[in-house]
């Protein structure tokens, strides 16, 4: 079961610059930290967040072993249309999460 | 037609930082009047109040959430839910969190509210007791406490708890460590201001399971008493030690009255 926390607004008006806000459980492993048996433990980060208003990409970021744990992205777009913003987290040893939020553009 | 969509900004940042974008009014818990105790929440940032205060900013809430999911998955050998016993939590645990470390029925010494969440584990759902600081733990710790969020702190008068609390108390006040200081000597004495640029907290434990930025993970009342103890560089007790519980106790008696923020962020 996905473990996210989404900050979105549910109505909007056209035109307007709605900002919404993600975070993630996820433990961010840089893949350069040596674990309790003194052997390095395998990189496992998320490399990819994007995010699409009614199925068109608005948004992406790769992300890198310097980014902390459980991350949390903010970022702004421009409400058009009503329907839904969909965010999707990718990365190593298949992680792949996906969550759905709606919005009313008026 | 397709949605035209400019994006503007965009941060991602490592959680601690990513408060610039915050700004605005932050939850005064306040115990009113002539109180003059602070919570280490006062004693943080404008930035770090408000990411505590925001449950979609707060990553202890992501922990909460799985916590919610542990509530109500049956588990040992009775099968049984926490829920199926308890209800809806809001309801049932609404306040507990503020009562703990207490003596359960039948016992003579006192647990916190990990031992009161583990011995429903043996006892109830006949299952292992689940690891100290163990993900799943903290998890159901921090769900159960949320439901007291906001009540002030009430520790139950129940006589038997004085000896511990004392006990408790005296391992405030007892200089030990290689540095030989006392947490009293720090946290009484000292609080409010600065040791390396940290402001020393009057050490509340007001927000406990912790978001810990430090730790980059939630954290237990014991895991940060632990860490004081090792900062004095004195022999940390065992992870099942009893002066865990009786510096607790000795702890929710001195902020008696204040208001549970759990589960909180801290530096
Ligand atoms: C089979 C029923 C049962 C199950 C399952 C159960 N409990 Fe309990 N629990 C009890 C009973 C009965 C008490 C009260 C004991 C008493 O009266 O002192 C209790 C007490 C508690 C208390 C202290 C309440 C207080 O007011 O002091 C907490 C916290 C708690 N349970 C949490 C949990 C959690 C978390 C789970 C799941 C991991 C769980 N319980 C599973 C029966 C259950
Ligand atoms: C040398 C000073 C010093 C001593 C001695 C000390 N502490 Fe602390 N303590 C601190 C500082 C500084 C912090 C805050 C750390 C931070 O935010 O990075 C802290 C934090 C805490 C907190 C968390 C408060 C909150 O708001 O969540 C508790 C509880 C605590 N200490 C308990 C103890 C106990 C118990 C002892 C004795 C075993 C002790 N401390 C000894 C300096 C000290």
């Amino acid at each position: 079961m996905a473990n996210v926390l989404v900050n979105a607004p549910k109505t909007a008006r056209r035109g307007q610059a709605v900002e919404i806000k993600a975070l993630i459980l996820h433990p961010m492993e840089t893949g350069f930290r040596p674990g309790a048996d003194g052997r390095i433990l395998p990189r496992n980060i998320i490399e990819l967040f994007t995010a699409t208003w009614n199925g068109v990409e608005v948004f992406r970021i790769e992300l890198s072993p310097a980014i902390a744990v459980n991350p949390f992205v903010s970022f702004f777009a421009v409400a058009t249309e009503s329907g839904t913003i969909g965010l999707r987290w990718s990365g190593d040893e298949g992680f792949l999460v996906e969550e759905q939020v709606a919005i009313a553009v008026e | 037609m397709t949605a035209r969509l400019v994006y503007r900004r965009m941060r991602v940042l490592r959680v601690g930082l990513a408060l610039a974008l915050v700004f605005g009014s932050t939850l005064v818990l306040a115990q009113g009047g002539g109180d003059k105790r602070r919570s280490g929440y006062q004693d943080m940032g404008p930035a770090l109040q408000k990411m505590q205060d925001d449950d979609t900013a707060n990553p202890a809430m992501l922990f909460v959430q799985l916590g919610q999911q542990g509530w109500a998955r049956p588990s040992g050998a009775a099968n049984k839910a926490c829920a199926d016993c308890h209800g809806v939590a809001a309801a049932s645990m609404k306040g507990v969190a503020a009562r703990y470390p207490a003596i359960p029925k039948g016992a003579d010494a006192p647990v916190d509210l990990e031992g009161r969440i583990n011995l429903c584990r043996t006892e109830n759902q006949q299952a292992a007791k689940l690891p100290p600081e163990s993900r799943e733990l903290l998890a159901l710790t921090a769900f159960v406490a949320l439901q007291s969020r906001g009540q002030p702190i009430a520790p139950p008068d129940d006589p038997r708890l004085g000896v511990f609390r004392e006990q408790g108390a005296a391992i405030y006040r007892l200089r030990q460590g290689q540095l030989n200081l006392s947490c009293a000597l720090c946290h009484d004495d000292n609080a409010g201001k600065k040791l390396a640029g940290v402001t020393i907290p009057e050490a509340h434990p007001t927000a406990y399971p912790i978001y810990r930025l430090e730790w980059q993970a939630l954290g237990s009342l014991k895991r940060r008493l632990r860490n004081c103890l090792v900062g004095i560089r004195a022999e940390p007790y065992a992870a099942d030690a009893p002066e865990y519980v009786m510096l607790e106790l000795f702890f929710m008696d001195r902020a008696r009255g204040m208001a549970l923020e759990a589960p909180g962020v801290r530096p």
